[in-house]
């Protein structure tokens, strides 16, 4: 269940060979295809969220998938609020999550 | 020689940079994107070769033959992955480079004429549990599913208003998805009233009929349903999208009391129709319309001269009004006139597909009620996490119906996306709660029209935005 890519074998447009790339996922080594975005690397992947927000902790991961609603932003190559959505992948790019200390909740501000 | 500038290269940038070279003008054409298309033709980048990539798209040979004229033109400068940040009284700003880098290339061009052709994107009206991980807006999955080819799910149900839930249904089902439903919001009577009545008007937009006759034969040969009346009015799961809820809704969107359904999905793809991009051309000063797009002449022009414009920013209309619209911006910029004989065609071409796109404003209208599927802990800004009770709330406490200040309080729309997905519900919201339930201000100005980083920022020269705080060097 989740995001995939489409089967090959299966696709009407035909595609040709394409080259394998692999980066580096919150740790761990995720394959994907040259010209994928970081976000469509990770949904391939079945990875659905990559952050956590910043009041509730919650998971967020792609929302909009072209560029509007920042939900996605990554750390790319030590680099913090990269959209993954609007970055295509590179052999050896190193993706973490961005998982900042719960700001205090609203309600629990002076 | 003078010189157009196009920004945008969706099918209204394409066609006004085509019209403007016609003229014998150069011009510049920008992009954010690091290939030209814009989100109609949003296609596999070159990495990715495919046989048939048309069977993704209409009027995929249109886009090829622009392309292929405009990338060969060495009268025309393709610019793509250029930012426009800034326009600063004429001047363009403008980063260079990949999306969200640091240290790109900072530019800024002056242009005897600009045509904005910038577009639009989902706008999406919030759902209780819409910020599950599996939510996609409509355009979002289609997107993937055409520049990518990823299925955002295997068991999906599309939710919304408007025709073009029917292309992201078909891009869903081509990518291998089981679409278990298209949901209308608006009531068949109310799509039957608007699309029946004087269809002598469609004649002129046979091809766009056409269009949706094949979604709508897709449609049939992959069994979904098409659901008018109906909506996802909760979205369930705990870390990610497991299920759905879908009620009937009365005319004005109000969920109809014990109509609920249950799906199983794993995502759930959104749209209510769209909201036009607007910072460039209001930085610039154009006055919108009444339905809040750029107001243009019959000449494209908007109110401020020598700035024209084209495409959805205008009014959702399609791609053939966004076609016809760009090619008589980009002949006019570039000094043509409206009498002249070659734009006779678009001119016509336009005036019938302004009358589709009344029609299709008229019968998808966003239902007046649509606030009441939401919970007090529904998220309306997913950037600042702001939900519905604490809107009301500010709105209570405050009794204000300035935006501004509504804003500051309740955090709404400040957050990263600069109020681009939650500002038109926002603004909803906090009018139906304010006093004399009118709200002044708008979400749609942003001087700093995409977000950059403060580095670029300190390091873009002689770039627009000065202080009189500025220390001396």
């Amino acid at each position: 269940m989740g995001a995939r890519p489409v089967a090959e074998a299966h696709d009407p447009i035909g595609p040709r060979a394409v080259t394998n790339i692999t980066i580096t996922c919150d740790g761990q080594t995720i394959v994907g295809v040259l010209g994928q975005t970081l976000a469509g690397v990770m949904l391939a992947n079945d990875v659905a969220a990559w952050r956590a927000t910043s009041f509730t902790n919650r998971p967020r991961g792609a929302f909009c998938g072209i560029g509007v609603c920042f939900d996605c932003l990554v750390i790319v190559n030590g680099q913090r609020d990269v959209r993954a959505c609007q970055r295509r992948a590179r052999a050896g790019d190193v993706v973490e999550f961005h998982r900042d200390a719960p700001l205090a909740r609203r309600e629990e501000r002076p | 020689m003078s010189r157009v500038i196009v920004i945008g290269a969706g099918p209204a940038g394409l066609a006004a940079a085509r019209a403007a070279r016609a003229r014998g003008q150069r011009v510049v054409l920008l992009d954010a994107s690091d290939y030209v298309g814009g989100q109609y033709w949003r296609h596999l980048p070159p990495a990715r070769p495919s046989r048939r990539e048309s069977a993704l798209h209409h009027d995929w040979s249109t886009f090829q033959s622009l392309r292929a004229r405009l990338e060969h033109d060495p009268m025309c400068e393709i610019v793509t992955s250029a930012h426009v940040w800034n326009l600063d009284r004429g001047r363009i700003n403008v980063l260079i480079g990949e999306a969200d880098a640091s240290a790109r290339e900072a530019r800024h061009y002056d242009a005897d004429a600009v045509v904005l052709a910038n577009g639009a994107f989902d706008r999406v009206l919030p759902v209780p549990g819409w910020d599950l991980p599996g939510v996609f807006s409509a355009g979002g999955a289609q997107a993937f599913a055409k520049g990518e080819r990823i299925a955002v799910g295997e068991r999906v149900v599309v939710a919304g208003a408007g025709p073009f839930l029917l292309p992201v249904a078909s891009s869903l089902v081509q990518a291998g998805s089981t679409v278990l439903g298209v949901y209308e919001a608006s009531r068949l009577s109310q799509l039957v009233r608007a699309w029946g009545a004087r269809p002598w008007e469609l004649l002129g937009t046979a091809h766009k009929v056409t269009e949706l006759a094949g979604y709508a034969l897709t449609h049939l040969r992959e069994r979904i349903p098409y659901v008018t009346g109906h909506t996802v009015t909760a979205i369930h799961g705990e870390d990610r999208v497991r299920a759905v809820t879908i009620s009937k809704l009365d005319a004005a969107w109000r969920p109809l009391a014990g109509s609920e359904s249950t799906l199983e999905v794993d995502a759930v793809c959104l749209g209510h129709g769209f909201t036009p991009r607007l910072e460039l051309a209001l930085a610039a000063g154009c006055r919108l319309t009444e339905q809040r797009f750029v107001e243009v002449d019959e000449e494209q022009r908007t109110s401020v001269t020598s700035f024209f414009a084209a495409g959805e920013i205008t009014g959702i209309g399609g791609v053939d009004a966004a076609l016809s619209e760009g090619g008589i911006a980009g002949h006019v910029a570039a000094g043509g006139r409206l009498e002249d004989p070659v734009l006779r065609v678009l001119v016509a071409r336009r005036r019938a597909l302004a009358r589709f796109a009344e029609r299709l404003a008229r019968a998808h209208a966003i239902g007046e009620r649509w606030s009441d599927w939401l919970e007090d802990d529904t998220i309306i800004c997913r950037c600042e996490e702001v939900d519905y009770a604490r809107l009301r709330a500010t709105s209570a406490q405050t009794q204000s119906s300035g935006l501004r200040s509504l804003r500051l309080v309740s955090r709404a729309g400040l957050g990263v996306c600069q109020g681009r997905v939650c500002g038109r519900n926002v603004e909803a919201i906090f009018a139906a709660h304010a006093p004399d339930g009118r709200l002044s201000g708008t979400m749609d100005r942003r001087p700093i029209a995409t977000p950059i980083r403060l580095g670029e920022l300190a390091t873009s020269g002689d770039a627009a935005v000065t202080s009189k705080y500025q220390t001396p060097r």
